[in-house]
């Protein structure tokens, strides 16, 4: 479905709301993973300010779409979001990894609304994914499953071992997207394991499969905002983006995994996110 | 992964220790090679790789094959040293740990590194507090925690020419040396870091040297506190464990780690049914809150005063 302008709109200034909230928060603690965090604010932008279902004032509203943050280190990412679309206050972003604070270097669903599972060590998401899209279609219940994975992550097997569930199980109300930025935590992609071709991987698996371009707004509400009814088939999005994506300094640089802004560093980044 | 903090004077960093020695090894012994999970930084192997890049097997975000490959590559005759932070290496593949390597009895070597609450803002799953109870019943896997990087780098050396499954679990968390004049690393065997009659404190790994300040704090007020470097969790040195019992009659154990199932589980395994005595266990008591790993040392009493503490409590329960 291609967005109204007007949807866009809102979808870009909430991203780059959310790209200066972040690096504030990275920033403040000097602690995070600002490079994942930059990748993916484009995708989790559009899931929550254009396709997903959910009322942020009953996170446990049973018919809500579900997003699953497998990538659970880009909590720079996910925090924001969540703060956007309303599920905690604005006060709780300066406490991001101090003690007792709910908002963990990783995300906790008992301390955070919003946060369907708990994630943080690599290749959890997908599987508890997979999980509740088989308790929709056990139910007959409408809501749609979306999960974000690295593109690093996609190494660990237990994604294989979801995808071959999820494809042989035809669960079409099921949404992979891939954060294909091609770098992990200490080098690219290519040079660790090579992934490619990741399209035709997961088409063998059973699934349909869109290459999109991450950062394209119009494009990422176009293929996730399309119904699954009758696709017969669970859908993976690869989306191509940017780790550090929007900050010079940061773009596709791998020290910028886990590196944390000086000051100086900082006013330059929030100079450039206008 | 979290920021690496500027190190304190005087204090050390063991992951040098660590790469100094293997590199030294490995220089020296072709058979030895490393295998890691997108850990190459934080293992400290960056300068390993340069020196022998082959010899340096990234096996990607994926721990379960990076274990099983060592378990293969030592099958094939290579000694292993498999590199990982110990949360993932331990709790992700430890199927992989308990029949590949501890079962099949092969000669790896796992590097558990930043292991405890090294990772204490990135939460429970990051945190490793739970590898001695998980590792400890897998009986032929001898399970080291160094205390100082002296003793990081001897137990890196004895791992390598040992015959068998080794878990070495390393901190970054910068330490002192161990002031103890003629030090000989024995596997198996607890090192007297103070001599004392009153109570026993058994330590192992980053906590020792706060065992011995306190030891310390509490002869300036007429308390004889034995301490015991208690490296080698698995197999426990019995024989000091139960002198430890029987002459001093109360036992304090400190550990970066759970108080179920490591060192402080050991301890009161074994006197329990040998020779019964007060345990107070000093460790963390489950998941616990977000917080950096100076924090959470101080909340959960791996502190001098909370050991100090300890002591007394355990010795209000001799009286009792
Ligand atoms: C099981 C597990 N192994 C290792 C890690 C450490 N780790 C955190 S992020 C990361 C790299 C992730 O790369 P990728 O999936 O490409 O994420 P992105 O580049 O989008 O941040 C690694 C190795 C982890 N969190 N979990």
């Amino acid at each position: 479905m291609t967005p109204k302008p007007e949807t866009v709109d809102l979808i870009r200034e909430k991203a780059l709301w959310m790209r200066r909230t972040a690096f504030s928060m990275v920033h403040k603690a000097q602690l995070g993973h600002p490079g994942g965090d930059f990748s993916a604010i484009d995708i989790l932008a559009t899931l929550y300010f254009g396709v997903l279902r959910y009322d942020a004032k009953r996170p446990d509203w049973a018919d809500r779409d579900r997003f699953v943050m497998s990538k659970g280190h880009a909590t720079g990412a996910l925090y924001s979001a969540l703060c956007a679309a309303g599920y905690f206050p604005e006060s709780w972003l300066a406490t991001y990894m101090q003690p007792r604070a709910m908002l963990n270097g990783h995300p906790n669903r008992n301390y955070v609304p919003g946060v369907e599972t708990n994630t943080g060590p690599l290749g959890h998401g997908f599987p508890v994914a997979t999980g509740i899209a088989i308790a929709g279609q056990l139910t007959g219940a409408d809501y749609r499953t979306f999960v974000l994975t690295g593109d690093g992550e996609q190494q660990e097997g237990s994604n294989w071992e979801a995808a071959m569930t999820a494809g042989f199980r035809k669960l079409e109300n099921l949404t992979l997207i891939i954060d294909r930025n091609r770098l992990q935590q200490g080098q690219s992609t290519d040079v660790t394991t090579g992934m490619d071709p990741m399209d035709e991987k997961y088409r063998a698996f059973g699934f349909e499969v869109a290459v999109v371009d991450g950062h394209d707004l119009g494009a990422l509400y176009d293929v996730l905002s399309q119904s699954p009814k009758g696709r017969g088939k669970p859908l993976c999005v690869i989306a191509n983006t940017v780790k550090g994506k929007g900050v010079s300094f940061m773009e596709n640089q791998a020290k910028w995994h886990h590196a944390v802004p000086d000051d100086a560093q900082f006013a330059q980044a929030m100079k450039e996110l206008v | 992964m979290a920021h690496d903090g500027p190190i304190k004077v005087g204090l050390q960093d063991c992951r040098n220790a660590w790469v100094e020695t293997l590199e030294a090894l490995a220089a020296e012994d072709e058979r030895i090679v490393a295998v890691v999970n997108d850990s190459t930084g934080s293992s400290k192997l960056g300068g390993f790789q340069k020196k022998f890049p082959d010899r340096l097997i990234n096996v990607g975000i994926a721990e379960q094959l990076m274990v099983g490959v060592g378990a293969g590559l030592a099958n094939g005759g290579r000694i292993p040293f498999v590199s990982a932070a110990s949360c993932f290496l331990t709790g992700r593949s430890l199927e992989q740990v308990k029949a590949d390597v501890a079962y099949a009895n092969f000669n790896v070597k796992l590097v558990g590194q930043s292991s405890g609450v090294a990772y204490g803002e990135l939460g429970a799953t990051h945190h490793s507090i739970e590898d001695f109870a998980w590792l400890r019943p897998l009986t032929n896997i001898t399970v080291i925690a160094p205390a100082d990087a002296w003793e990081t780098a001897e137990a890196v050396k004895w791992a390598a020419a040992h015959q068998g499954p080794v878990y070495l679990r390393l901190s970054r968390m910068p330490v002192p040396d161990l002031d103890i004049p003629g030090r000989a690393f024995t596997p198996g065997k607890a090192e007297l870091v103070r001599s004392g009659s009153d109570v026993t404190v058994i330590a192992c790994g980053t906590t020792v040297h706060l065992a011995a300040e306190a030891a310390d704090a509490l002869a300036d007020k007429g308390l004889s506190v034995r301490v015991l470097n208690m490296a080698t969790i698995n197999p426990l040195d019995e024989k000091a464990v139960l002198a430890a019992a029987r002459e001093t009659g109360a036992i304090v154990t400190v550990e970066e780690a759970s108080v179920r199932g490591g060192l402080g589980g050991a301890v009161a395994e074994l006197t329990s049914g040998e020779c019964p005595v007060p345990v107070e266990r000093l460790g963390f008591p489950g998941f616990v809150p977000t917080g950096s790993t100076e924090w959470l040392f101080e909340e959960f009493g791996l502190s001098v005063a909370g050991i100090s503490a300890a002591v007394r409590k355990v010795l209000e329960r001799v009286k009792r």
